[in-house]
């Protein structure tokens, strides 16, 4: 089924029902948004996505899969994580991270900490907090890019 | 708030199942070790506060269109 939502990067559109995740502690900070819809940027094959509030339109961050940047990443995820997304084990969980841009694009940054994982057959998600002390909340996306270029050769 | 002196390698128990043990002190700073159950939720305080304070900044990323593109470019150029 699909359904018309407002979106803040593309006005009204209409996405289907299974694109649409809920969240029932939202989101640190934004903990009264219960649903938030993944759109696909307008880019061919990027790995960057939106996470747009249902409910707000003007509230939409840029995600992005940690493993596009960071191929090594561990998620390390609670067994409180894993049982409110109804999950077995971390296996079962999509996982993004929430992409800060400042002015200058180079300069943008992921939060590795608090990644958002998702149970994408229930459609459950929300944002857990690492507890590997080798994440902070602002990687520099293009230094990760380089390192993971520099491995390769 | 209930305090309590401890010395190096000595512990408290929270219930039956949560244990501090004070690994380590070194001037201003204490090293404690936590056994609990994995339903428990243990972090830094102030790491709650980091991430929502991240996610405020998120939110107001410039999200310029043509940027975006080329931020897209970024990981096309890494696939090679």
């Amino acid at each position: 089924m699909s359904i018309k939502i407002a979106t803040r990067p593309y006005g009204e559109i209409e996405i289907s029902e299974s694109q649409i995740i809920d969240f029932p502690d939202g989101i640190p900070g934004f903990t009264f948004i219960k649903q938030f819809a993944i759109l696909d940027t307008k880019e061919e094959n990027s790995p960057l996505k939106w996470l747009q509030a249902v409910d707000e339109p003007e509230l939409a961050f840029i995600i992005i899969s940690p493993y596009a940047f960071m191929p090594d990443y561990r998620l390390e995820v609670t067994q409180g994580d894993l049982d409110a997304l109804e999950v077995k084990g971390p296996d079962d969980l999509l996982v993004y991270c929430i992409v800060t841009i400042p002015s200058d694009p180079n300069d943008m940054t992921a939060n590795l900490q608090g990644p958002v994982i998702i149970n994408p057959v229930k459609r459950l998600g929300r944002q857990s907090i690492s507890l590997s002390e080798d994440y902070s909340v602002r990687h520099r996306i293009v230094d990760e890019l380089k390192k993971t270029a520099g491995s390769k050769e | 708030m209930l305090v309590l002196a401890r010395r190096l390698n000595e512990s408290i128990m929270i219930g039956d199942d949560i244990e501090v043990v004070i690994i380590d002190i070194k001037g201003d700073q204490v090293k404690l070790g936590i056994r609990a159950p994995k339903n428990v939720m243990v972090h830094r305080k102030e790491i709650y506060q980091e991430i929502k304070q991240e996610n405020i900044a998120a939110k107001e990323s410039d999200f310029n269109p043509d940027k975006l593109k080329s931020l897209s470019d970024f990981f096309k150029k890494d696939k090679k």
